[in-house]
């Protein structure tokens, strides 16, 4: 057992100017899951692979416990990496396809038999441990192969998209039982995926990465509740945030003929190179439907519902000086994904109708808003 | 810019099945057949793509031994052709059809793509895995087919020289391969080595430059990798006793180090030492590369030279022969070929005559009446120029015991009435290796059909001759 420390580790591949992975400061603590999280090419496989030996590190250091690994061969630094494809073999036992590579590391029978038999025991696989493969249902067979990382009791567990590879089914079902097997190995665990719903399910903490620059780390509902900027705040969440830019006067977010008031401590923080204008975020569960006469509403042109039974969806277009708001649409499409449109979520038996204007009051304890000329965050 | 170049490169390759006939612009979207092939094969299309593969009919099937894998994979007779199809992740099947693509441009020995087929269904609506569809590398065995013939008691170490070349390979273009292992390769015989073709390129991927510890880890894996597999065979009494796994594990890396070290290692000596410059071409041609660029250097004031070669190519022997005769053969083979066009050229007294004459003669009075000989029942799994080189061997341990030398229709004869019929893989073994290769597949349905405790109280099955016995998503 041991933390992994990234102390300003920076990876610039050959032929390229800028670092893929920039600066990197990370704790992860004794016994985390940790999962990695950002879009394609945003630097988390890099920093997976530089923990793992694969990669060079061309700035900085990398810790495991207190010994620095940096320039480690991968071998000699005590970590599996969990799932790469491992293949079952057919005329072994369950005991032997999980213990054969201690056996290769050249331990006695006695101790491989009983790290076997522990490992077995938390994956459920102990009375099929003399089985062979061949009489194992698929989920088993799975658990298996999970098990070959586990009886190596490694310092720290690497898995680089481990679910990318199954198939639908399996992929859910393998998910739960990678986060619990987690949680009772206690092994420190670095996991990279580029889906956010894995990471918000599965991490004890989450680091966003985004152009080889670390965003935040924090534990899931951190992030969801306090997205330290504009990236995190459109990346993390589904469906995701709702995000717009709009003039602000007087204190209040200008949102065509309407207004939305906002708190004075963030306004307060606003510069002048913000140009007089504030980035106003909120989630779908954080707005409702208001009187046509509420002073402290935005008006949404209904483009389509959806009603899910439970929940129904509003998704829609912010009418700004008596028209669709162009210029809002457009710089929110490059943060949020709902077809560029703002969505909120209200009780399924309260939908508008389709080409109905409806005002929308945001919850102002819930409201997110960032800098346009940072993208930090301001409240 | 590279992104649209890929996109330029499906795009050219793509073809739409859209039987939905919806627009077809959103034939790539979810839950609508789309098959982007490196072939017009019209019968590709008339394929049961809305059928599990594990459940495909039998007639559609060709019986050829497989390796084992997680996945569900079969070989299909498309029109001339047999196709191997793979289910898998849409992702995994298309970064795998990209990355073969691109080791195929690269020269690298591995299966050919054929294509990607994503947006399956089920005829009830339910969404299916994709395909990766690859073509059967001809005469090629995966390991455990080796093992189950009466086979020389050296194979596990010809298997590693062979994988140990090609991994070797890889990494000279900057490729990892994150998942090495015997399962993961076909092996065609050449001569008395192996050649080694990369089969899976699932978790691989091409760099500009690979760092120690991508090459070290690929190493290790594949240590790890080969002595499981082997302790396998070991465990089915399918292994030579004498053979040790581990030995054979570590017997790859040292050839692997060795290799590398003589393909991209400096050497420096004195300036009068010049004909150690022509001795190390030598030696990385035996091994079987060609030099393209060699780095020489004057270093330590002029006093010394270092030379490190920069581009080497493999296939030294194979390019010569194919430039003689047009024949397109593994390396060793064609060393064995070009030893016996110049022992044919010496017999002849025609020393002095132009290579290429003697070759195309030699072609037309001594390789072409031999491999005629094959008989037809053989032509699908004997390969010309192995016959041939078979055919040398057993003509010489024929002339040994008679005591003096035989001609080759003699020896061709005999050999394909004592030795041929045994090279053959038998229908009972064969059965035993596609149940052992489908004894690892890690399928859903089998989990969404049998809840484990169920199963575990039913006990293990026997399963011999149904190739999907060990796949219960058939249940």
């Amino acid at each position: 057992m041991a933390s992994v420390t990234y102390d300003h580790t920076t990876r610039i591949y050959p032929g390229n100017t800028t670092p893929s992975v920039s600066d990197l400061n990370l704790d992860i603590k004794d016994g985390e899951f940790m999962v990695l999280v950002g879009p394609s090419g945003c630097g988390k496989s890099t920093t997976l692979r530089m923990l793992a030996g694969l990669e060079e590190v061309n700035k900085g250091r990398i810790l495991i416990g207190d010994k620095d690994v940096t320039t480690m061969q991968p071998k000699d630094r005590d970590i599996a990496m969990v799932f790469q494809n491992y293949a079952l073999y057919p005329h072994m036992t369950v005991a032997d396809n999980m213990g054969f590579a201690l056996k290769i590391a050249g331990e006695d029978k006695a101790t491989i038999r009983k790290k076997v038999e522990q490992a077995a025991e938390i994956l459920d696989l102990t009375e099929f441990l003399d089985r062979k493969p061949r009489a194992l249902s698929g989920g088993q067979r799975q658990r298996v192969a999970m098990g070959r990382a586990i009886v190596r009791q490694p310092k720290v567990f690497l898995m680089d998209e481990p679910l990318s590879n199954l198939d639908a089914k399996l992929r859910v079902q393998t998910r739960t039982q990678i986060a619990t097997l987690q949680r009772q190995l206690g092994v420190t665990t670095l996991y990279v995926t580029h889906d956010q719903t894995e990471a918000l399910t599965m991490g004890d903490r989450i680091a966003v990465l985004n152009l080889g620059v670390l965003q935040q780390v924090g534990a899931p509902t951190e992030l969801y509740d306090r997205p330290a900027n504009v990236f995190v705040a459109g990346f993390i969440g589904s469906p995701s945030m709702n995000l717009s830019v709009h003039p602000v006067s007087e204190g209040k977010a200008q949102i065509g003929s309407d207004s939305v008031s906002l708190p004075t401590d963030a306004v307060a923080k606003l510069t002048p190179e913000d140009n007089g204008e504030i980035i106003l975020g909120f989630r779908p569960e954080h707005a409702s439907l208001a009187s046509a006469g509420d002073t402290d509403a935005f008006s949404l042109l209904v483009r389509n519902t959806e009603d899910l039974g439970s929940d129904g969806y509003i998704y829609g277009d912010i009418i700004a000086d008596d028209s669709v708001a162009d210029s809002a649409a457009a710089t929110s499409a490059t943060m949020s994904d709902q077809n560029k449109m703002t969505t909120v979520r209200v009780n399924p038996r309260e939908l508008p109708a389709v080409g109905d204007t409806v005002k929308i009051h945001i919850d102002p304890s819930r409201m997110h808003l960032f800098s346009p000329a940072t993208g930090e965050r301001l409240n | 810019m590279e992104d649209f170049q890929s996109l330029r490169a499906a795009r050219a390759t793509s073809v739409n099945a859209d039987f939905s006939e919806a627009n077809p612009a959103a034939a790539s979207d979810e839950g609508q057949l789309h098959i982007t092939a490196a072939t017009s094969n019209p019968r590709l299309f008339t394929l049961p793509w809305s059928t599990p593969l594990s459940q495909w009919p039998d007639d559609l099937l060709v019986k050829l031994p497989r390796g084992i894998s997680r996945h569900i994979v079969r070989f299909v007779q498309v029109g001339s052709d047999i196709l191997a199809m793979k289910e898998i992740s849409r992702s995994a099947a298309e970064h795998e059809y990209e990355a073969l693509r691109q080791l195929r441009k690269l020269d690298i020995p591995c299966v050919e793509p054929v294509g990607v087929v994503t947006g399956r269904s089920s005829e009830k609506g339910e969404p299916l895995e994709a395909i990766l569809i690859t073509k059967h590398l001809r005469y090629s065995l995966p390991y455990r087919a080796l093992f189950s013939r009466n086979l020389r008691s050296d194979t596990a170490d010809r298997l590693v020289d062979a994988l140990a070349v090609l991994l070797v390979r890889l990494h000279l273009i900057g490729f990892y391969w994150g998942d090495v292992s015997l399962s993961n390769v076909l092996f065609i015989r050449d001569a008395d080595q192996f050649g080694a073709y990369l089969v899976d390129a699932e978790t691989g991927s091409l760099y500009p430059r690979l760092t120690d510890g991508q090459r070290n880890y690929d190493l290790d894996l594949a240590r790890t990798n080969i002595i499981g597999e082997l302790m396998d065979l070991n465990s089915g009494n399918l292994l030579p006793s004498s053979v040790d796994e581990v030995e054979v594990g570590n017997r790859l890396v040292e050839r692997y180090d060795m290799l590398w070290d003589t393909l991209t290692g400096t050497e420096s000596f004195g300036t009068n030492e010049m004909w150690r410059i022509e001795k190390r071409v030598e030696k990385l041609n035996e091994l079987g590369f060609d030099v393209d660029e060699l780095d020489v250097k004057t270093v330590d004031g002029g006093r010394r030279i270092s030379v490190r070669p920069m581009v080497v190519d493999a296939g030294y022997a194979s390019r010569k022969l194919l430039k003689l005769t047009g024949l397109d053969v593994q390396e060793n083979q064609a060393r064995r070929l070009l030893n016996d066009l110049d022992g044919y050229r010496a017999s002849t007294w025609r020393q002095d005559q132009d290579e290429e004459i003697v070759a195309t003669d030699w072609m037309r009075e001594v390789y072409e009446p031999t491999v005629r000989m094959i008989p037809p029942e053989y032509q699908t799994t004997v390969e010309p120029a192995q016959f041939f080189h078979d055919v040398l061997t057993h003509r010489w341990y024929m002339a040994e015991q008679i005591g003096h030398d035989v001609p080759m229709p003699v020896a061709t004869n005999d050999y394909i009435k004592t030795v041929l019929p045994q090279t053959q893989l038998d229908q009972q073994s064969l059965a035993e290796i596609n149940a052992d290769a489908d004894a690892g597949v890690i399928d859903d349905d089998s989990v969404a059909d049998i809840p484990d405790d169920e199963f575990g109280s039913r006990g293990p099955r026997e399963e011999d001759d149904d190739q999907d016995a060990a796949v219960w998503s058939t249940d």
